[in-house]
């Protein structure tokens, strides 16, 4: 264990921790622009600098690795101003457009510019003429928002490992793009949605949140229901509608989704969900109420019982439910009609 | 095969024969410079034109050789003439004249000497003839060069392992293999006081070492040959001219710190140069100097070029790594620095083409000998590329602590046409600029940090008094601007803000507030850019700034340039009194904006003028000015 | 399941998704995770750029095939072939882990018995590869510090599946390979709680936790908890259950949450069991095809609806949580259930999805340190017997939940059930697509994934495409012995020539029409994967 202090306060860390992930522990908050837990740190947005006592120059806390007796200052006038310095630059190439820009509310060059005291840009350079890519079906690109952090690239070469994104041209004509200029619909994109997710600005922006603002939305992590590697991750819900879905980091899913994941969350207010319970009258399904359903099932299920025993009778359980309903299925199967046969789709 | 040390002292014993044998078969030598600058101002055609006229006449005991830059480059193409009692050097050749110096000089025993560099070519056009031939050491600017990284260049055959065997190559190599442990190597280079000649002036011994502290494991020794300083030439003509010293360098390099593999990475707009090195790897590996078990001992060293695609950034170490494993070539946080963690991860050393060359000669010649070179904290020498507003355009090896003077007036000449010097840009467009009053400064790393710029990997560009130096640092920012890779914004973001506003400046449209932001900027950019490009990127502009201060301010406030170069801040003038209505001026005009008769003065319509200064340049009389 | 019961005691995958980052060499047979288990898949690509081995054996040149180190693109159905010939080379060639193999496991000499006569040459003969091939990757597996193996239903869906699955764990314990970290014997299961399902006991034979019904003393446990006499004898499988509704001898049955009419193998077999039915209930959140058919339909919740847990295919119990109300009068899908049991005159003894889990921890051993509460923060990989046990990352380290010893059980090859001939010439496989899953009840509502990938088609070599006038995009027949459908041609390298490949999603011509219903012998497992057909044109080339 390693002994340092930040702004005064003593403690403890693990030898290995960064400046970044210490102060994390002490709740001291740092702004980060291409930092990301589980990206390799790159120190390129220059933003968490901190003071080191007796270091010649600021520190990138980010890729900083503490040392023992180090002693650490976060916030003072050199640091402000360099802070500043860098959202002045991130704002001079940026299309201003927080009115009607879907990232507006969660926005961290938005945040940024709040907290450095940035009002009106001082410098502006001229913009340059993008192409804005709509032609993924789930996603938008808008070049103009970008900031590089290359968060985006990251993830999808590091851990999506997808190599779709990559930087294309030098010093301010750099951009994130596809290789030969290709448009996502003509690239290996796979729409796993993970740069999308990890995009500070609205560069990158589903679709769906041109209808709705951070500030309007409730999250519940909940763990996927598609396949099995159980990810988790936050349901976007506006208005007791589900609208959007954003990865958390779990334990086997460390803040990726695929496409599923990520976008096929349509079906949960889809007209076709069935509202009512549905009997069989005269060859067609019916609209009924509950009890009559119930009733109903019990009758038939207690008169087979009766006629031909309870093995007459056979169960299927859902891979797809929870373990609880699950649970409660076999019990009624077993307990209840007195049957072994219940199985589940393990075996298809 | 070379397998053992006596195989080597063998070996250069018959190269020794073979030369000794040579000098008495022949009469003369003829060694034609076919670097890249003599075979660009046409020495394959000088080569050829000698061969032919010697085969025309009949001579047999002439040997013709290629050789790399002699160093000379504005009298290239270059040819040297050795004869047994003396040596003639002549430059601006053209096959023509080499026809002739074969007829007058080798056949007729004549020497040419207005054509003669050592003779009169460098003199009034009146006393060329009348000119004595003096030894070539003797001319001014080779006098006081002290040649240690440059010792073969222009001397040996650059595709002849055995010429650079016969001087001593390989030696050393032979020496730390057999006579000395790695920390031994590391101990001497560190005494020698080495310090990295592509820049930044680290301690070659002391970067060694870190590598060597490393666990032992694969380990890699690069060699930056990226040089993309414009105006910088010196590590091409290394390679061109004695590639031979960089292998052997980089395989000690590769001893004292373990490593067994090494890359050289070279810019692909060197063609010669990347020929010649892979010519130098492969006699090398033919040879077993390079592979396995070198000299029988346990070492085993392999070597590989990787091109670089001509991005100004992939100098910078980390780029270059990330380069040469293939990803994007952008710049890696330090630390972790790359002797600790370079390569693919693995603790790697790269070190400058001319650091490289250094070596065989300390290993050879002792710590001591290097030490006793150079000034208290800079030792050895360093190659200079002079270039710009001077009259010996070339390449200048000199002892550090020679004062800038020397190397300008003495070596390079002065200033062309007689124009006044005003100031010299070191470290390209990373370095900054040093004015006239501190023409006397010696030249060491530690001067020139002082001075507010950078010794660099050489380049020395000379501005004279029609330099503007709002351009310049127009000019230099323009070129780190598009060389930037992207990565962090203040290099990103503020080269460009930078540059508009220089751009604003020189159109006649900045205003005096700029001033300050620049500054600021530029203070800015240096203190939070991510890589070495970013940090120095504003130097130019600061370091005019620092020293033409009156001339930034004549532009915003007065909206004048005094060099003449921002077109948008003067105009061409016809004198009306002066104009002698001859029409010239409007016959040469490229836009027809001038307007006259034989009765009225010529007017220049400004309106039109795209001031190129031909009417100036064309009037008989000196009747239009810019003001 | 049953595979891994019998060799190791425990059927589960043994190690954990993340471990894959730290594995030197993986081993992926029969799975497709770039597809199936996309964020699984990514994490094998990390492992990979990070300088990871990995061998691939596929028929199809999956995406991951091109990456690996090497891809053995075996004949459908020939993994046990495989298998033994690698054990063949690891034994002869000394590379097992002899320590491991006398100290943890019996049954060596079976093996040998058996793998004995699969020389590489054989092997690689009966799976269409070199046997250079086989051999590299054998040793490759072998000197692997931390070596995984991953399969998936490819594995499992053969009629040999079970014995596929023994064969896998026989070499994952030959190396020494099984009870560490970043290794094992690992099934990549295909539902998101389809572990769950089974751990629950919605299985014939077992109750929660694999505790078996036939056992006198679990019985009377779940019977004492309960109040109610149980069932000693197992009961039917879901296929043997289709079967005996054809016979009659099943009258009804109640499906919740499935969708056999487009899943099962043989539609033409669940439709008719399923007409036959005097009673058949569906609880869904969608009409689905099955659901068609039922007697009563019941409206259920689906996840974004409700409280509960999953459990992933590493074991690990994880939350659900309720972000919106289900739709109109929608239920939970236990509290359907439980309302069903008080109107059969059964007390369910819960009234929500946490005093559920609290049952399952009283009665399940493997389960006992689990609750809501503690999942909240923490959720754990089961066995977690006591609340204040951290849960198993890995399975048996130290011992094996089998007891002191693993048993090698060692199959001879048999051919799949159904080969091609000469009426039948193609080999049909089926598979997932990565942007749907299972039926396309759920990712078929977003119009987005229908439009990337909406339509059935079916891919086949340029080689055999040319031989049946096939062109890119051209609608074919493809009939089996069961029946036959209408798709699109994909004319592909992606498949070896003899072997044409189909996504089971689609209802517009739907695979498993086509499909066999041979079932494992051990699991019952139906052989999805391997079915002999023939493509031609068909006349009508408009789609």
């Amino acid at each position: 264990m390693l002994n340092v202090t930040i702004d005064g306060q003593k403690l403890q860390v693990k030898e290995g921790t960064t400046i970044l992930e210490a102060c994390e522990l002490v709740g001291v908050e740092i702004p980060t622009l291409c930092h990301l837990k589980h990206l390799a740190p790159e120190g390129s947005c220059r933003m968490c600098v901190v003071e080191v006592e007796g270091a010649r120059d600021l520190k990138v806390s980010c890729a900083t690795v503490c040392g023992e007796g180090m002693n650490i200052t976060t916030m003072n006038e050199k640091i402000h101003a360099w802070r500043r310095f860098i959202v002045e630059m991130l704002l001079a190439d940026h299309n201003i457009d927080c009115f009607s820009c879907s990232d507006t509310g969660k926005c961290k060059l938005y945040q940024y510019a709040l907290d450095y005291g940035i009002r009106e840009p001082r410098f502006k350079v001229q913009p340059r003429d993008w192409q804005i890519d709509d032609t993924n079906r789930f996603f938008d690109y808008d070049p103009h928002k970008c900031i590089l952090c290359r968060r985006c690239v990251r993830v999808c070469n590091d851990r999506q490992v997808n190599h779709t994104l990559n930087l294309s041209g030098r010093g301010i004509d750099t951009v994130v793009g596809m290789p030969f200029n290709e448009l996502f619909i003509d690239s290996n994109c796979v729409s796993c949605g993970n740069c999308v997710s990890v995009c500070p600005t609205g560069a990158l922006a589903t679709k769906a949140s041109k209808n709705y603002r951070s500030w309007e939305l409730a999250k519940t992590r909940t763990t996927c229901s598609y396949c099995a590697v159980g990810c988790q991750m936050d349901l976007l819900v506006k208005k007791g509608k589900v609208v959007g879905v954003e990865p958390a980091d779990g334990h086997s899913n460390k803040g990726l989704l695929c496409v599923k994941g990520k976008f096929a969350y349509k079906f949960i207010d889809h007209p076709d969900r069935l509202t009512t319970p549905l009997i069989r009258k005269d060859g067609e399904l019916q609209p009924a109420s509950w009890d009559e359903a119930l009733d109903y099932v019990v009758d038939n299920l207690q008169k087979i019982k009766t006629e031909s025993g309870p093995d007459a009778i056979a169960g299927f359980s859902s891979s797809r439910t929870t373990n609880e309903d699950n649970y409660t299925f076999m019990k009624m199967m077993r307990g209840a009609i007195g049957t072994n046969s219940v199985d589940n789709c393990a075996r298809v | 095969m070379i397998r053992t040390l006596e195989d080597l002292r063998e070996f250069k014993i018959q190269q020794e024969e073979r030369s000794r044998q040579e000098k008495a078969d022949k009469q003369a030598k003829i060694l034609v410079g076919m670097g890249t600058c003599g075979i660009a101002a046409g020495a394959q055609e000088v080569y050829e034109a000698i061969c032919d006229e010697l085969r025309q006449q009949g001579i047999e005991d002439v040997v013709v050789a290629q050789t790399g830059c002699i160093g000379f480059c504005a009298q290239e193409p270059l040819a040297e003439v050795i004869l047994p009692d003396r040596q003639v050097l002549y430059g601006h050749i053209d096959a023509e004249k080499a026809r002739k110096i074969v007829t007058d000089h080798i056949a007729g025993g004549q020497v040419i000497t207005e054509w003669a560099v050592n003779g009169g070519s460098l003199l009034p056009k009146e006393q060329q003839a009348e000119a004595e031939i003096v030894n070539v050491g003797d001319v001014p600017f080779f006098k006081t060069q002290v040649r240690i990284a440059l010792k073969n260049c222009g001397v040996i055959n650059p595709e002849s392992l055995g010429e650079y065997i016969a001087r001593d190559g390989y030696q050393s190599l032979a020496k730390v293999l057999t006579e000395m442990t790695p920390a031994d190597v590391i101990e001497e280079v560190k005494k020698s006081g080495l310090r990295g000649r592509g820049g930044g002036g680290f301690s070659t011994g002391m970067k060694w070492e870190f590598a060597h502290k490393q666990p032992p494991g694969q380990k890699y020794i690069v060699c930056n040959a990226d040089e993309g300083d414009p105006g910088a030439f010196m590590d091409r003509s290394i390679l061109e001219g004695d590639p031979h010293s960089v292998v052997e360098g980089m395989a000690i390099g590769a001893y004292a710190i373990g490593a067994n593999k090494g890359y050289v990475y070279c810019r692909a707009e060197y063609p010669i140069a990347v020929k010649r090195l892979n010519l130098a790897i492969s006699q090398a590996k033919e040879q077993g100097l390079l592979g396995e078990n070198i000299l029988g001992t346990d070492f085993s060293f392999d070597l590989e070029v990787r091109l670089g695609a001509g991005a100004f950034v992939c100098g910078e170490e980390t780029a270059l790594l990330a380069s040469i494993e293939g990803e994007r070539g952008e710049p890696r946080l330090r630390p972790p620095y790359p002797a600790v963690s370079g390569l693919w991860g693995k603790p790697t050393i790269i070190n400058n083409v001319e650091t490289f060359a250094n070596i065989a000669p300390i290993i050879r010649r002792g710590s001591d000998w290097f030490g006793s070179i150079g000034s208290e904290n800079s030792k050895g020498t360093k190659v200079f590329a002079l270039a710009g507003e001077i009259n010996n355009i070339g390449l200048a090896e000199i002892p550090m602590g020679t004062t800038l003077r020397e190397v300008i007036f003495d070596i390079g000449g002065g200033i062309p046409e007689g124009k006044q010097f005003k100031g010299a840009q070191t470290g390209g467009p990373s370095g900054g600029c040093i004015p006239a009053e501190f023409l006397d400064t010696p030249i060491d790393y530690d001067n020139l940090a002082k001075l507010g710029t950078i010794m660099g990997s050489g380049g020395l560009i000379i501005m004279a008094e029609d330099t503007c130096m709002v351009d310049l640092a127009r000019f230099f920012l323009d070129f780190t601007q598009e060389e930037s890779c992207g990565k962090c914004p203040p290099c990103r973001v503020g080269t460009t803000v930078m540059l508009d506003m220089l751009n604003r400046i020189v159109e006649g449209k900045g205003e005096v507030e700029d001033l300050e932001k620049l500054k600021e900027l530029g203070e800015n950019i240096k203190a939070a850019s991510l890589c070495g490009l970013g940090q120095t990127a504003p130097n130019p502009v600061l370091s005019t700034m620092r020293y033409f201060w009156e001339e930034y301010e004549e532009h915003v406030r007065d909206k004048k340039c005094r060099a003449g170069v921002c077109t948008a801040l003067f105009q061409y003038y016809i004198i009306p009194e002066k104009c002698k209505r001859c029409g010239i001026c409007a016959k040469v005009c490229p836009v027809k904006c001038i307007s006259g008769d034989r009765q009225t003065p010529y007017v220049i319509d400004q309106e039109l003028c795209i001031k190129c200064g031909a009417c100036m340049e064309a009037c008989p009389f000196d009747s239009i000015i810019k003001q | 399941m049953a595979g891994l019961a019998i060799t190791l005691g425990s059927g589960a995958m043994t190690n954990s998704v993340a471990e894959v980052a730290d594995a030197d060499v993986i081993f992926l047979i029969g799975s497709n995770p770039t597809e199936a288990h996309p964020v699984m898949g990514a994490q094998i690509r990390q492992a990979r750029k990070r300088g990871a081995k990995l061998i691939v054996a596929d028929p199809r040149v999956i995406d991951l095939a091109k990456e690996a180190t090497v891809h053995l693109q075996l004949t459908p159905g020939t993994n046990i072939a495989l298998l033994n010939g690698m054990m063949h080379t690891i034994i002869t060639e000394g590379l097992m882990d002899k320590e491991y193999v006398e100290n943890q496991t019996e049954g060596f000499d079976a093996l040998w018995e058996i793998v004995k006569d699969y020389t590489p040459e054989k092997a690689a003969e009966i799976c269409g590869i070199d046997p250079e091939d086989l051999k590299f990757a054998a040793r490759l597996y072998a000197s692997g510090e931390r070596a995984p193996i991953y399969y998936c239903l490819v594995v499992t869906e053969h009629s040999t599946g079970t014995s596929g699955v023994m064969s896998i764990s026989n070499l994952a314990l030959l190396c020494g390979n099984v009870g560490k970290y970043a290794a094992g014997v690992n099934p990549l299961r295909g539902q998101n709680n389809v572990q769950g399902a089974c751990d629950m006991g919605a299985i014939p034979a077992m109750y929660s936790g694999y505790q078996k019904v036939s056992d006198p003393d679990i019985r009377a446990k779940f019977s004492k908890a309960w109040g109610v006499e149980l069932p000693s004898t197992p009961g039917l499988t879901s296929i043997e259950a289709m079967n005996r509704a054809v016979t009659g001898e099943v009258r009804a049955i109640y499906i919740m949450g499935e969708n056999p009419m487009l899943s099962d193998p043989n539609t033409a077999h669940v439709e008719k069991a399923l007409r036959n039915l005097d009673f058949f209930v569906v609880q869904d959140i969608f009409l689905t095809e099955t659901a068609e058919l039922a007697d009563v339909v019941l409206p259920a919740t689906c996840f974004a609806e409700k409280e509960g847990t999953f459990t992933n295919t590493e074991r690990r119990v994880q939350r659900v949580r309720k972000a919106v109300d289900g739709p109109g009068e929608s239920r939970e899908d236990w509290a359907i259930l439980a309302e069903i049991m008080r109107r059969m005159g059964f007390d369910p003894g819960f009234t929500s999805s946490r005093e559920i889990m609290d049952e399952i921890a009283r009665l399940t051993p493997s389960f006992g340190g689990i609750s809501h509460n503690r999942l909240e923060t923490d959720p754990v990989q089961w066995p977690c017997p006591t609340p204040d046990h951290p849960g198993t990352p890995y399975l048996h380290k130290g011992q094996f939940s089998r007891g002191e010893r693993a048993l090698f059980r060692p199959s001879p090859y048999i051919p799949s059930g159904e080969l091609p001939d000469d009426e039948y010439p193609m080999l049909l496989s089926t598979g997932r697509l990565l942007y749907h899953y299972n039926t396309p009840t759920m990712t078929g509502k977003t119009e987005e994934l229908m439009e990337i990938e909406g339509r059935s088609f079916i891919e086949i070599n340029p080689v055999d495409a040319a031989k049946h006038g096939l062109s890119q995009g051209g609608r074919v027949k493809v009939s089996s012995r069961r029946g036959q459908i209408e798709s699109e041609a994909r004319v592909t390298e992606r498949v070896p020539e003899g072997v044409v490949f189909m996504p089971f999603h689609f209802a517009d011509g739907s695979a498993n029409v086509l499909t066999s219903s041979e079932v494992d012998s051990i699991s019952q497992t139906p052989e999805y994967k391997v079915c002999a057909v023939k493509v031609e044109k068909a006349t009508h080339q408009s789609a």
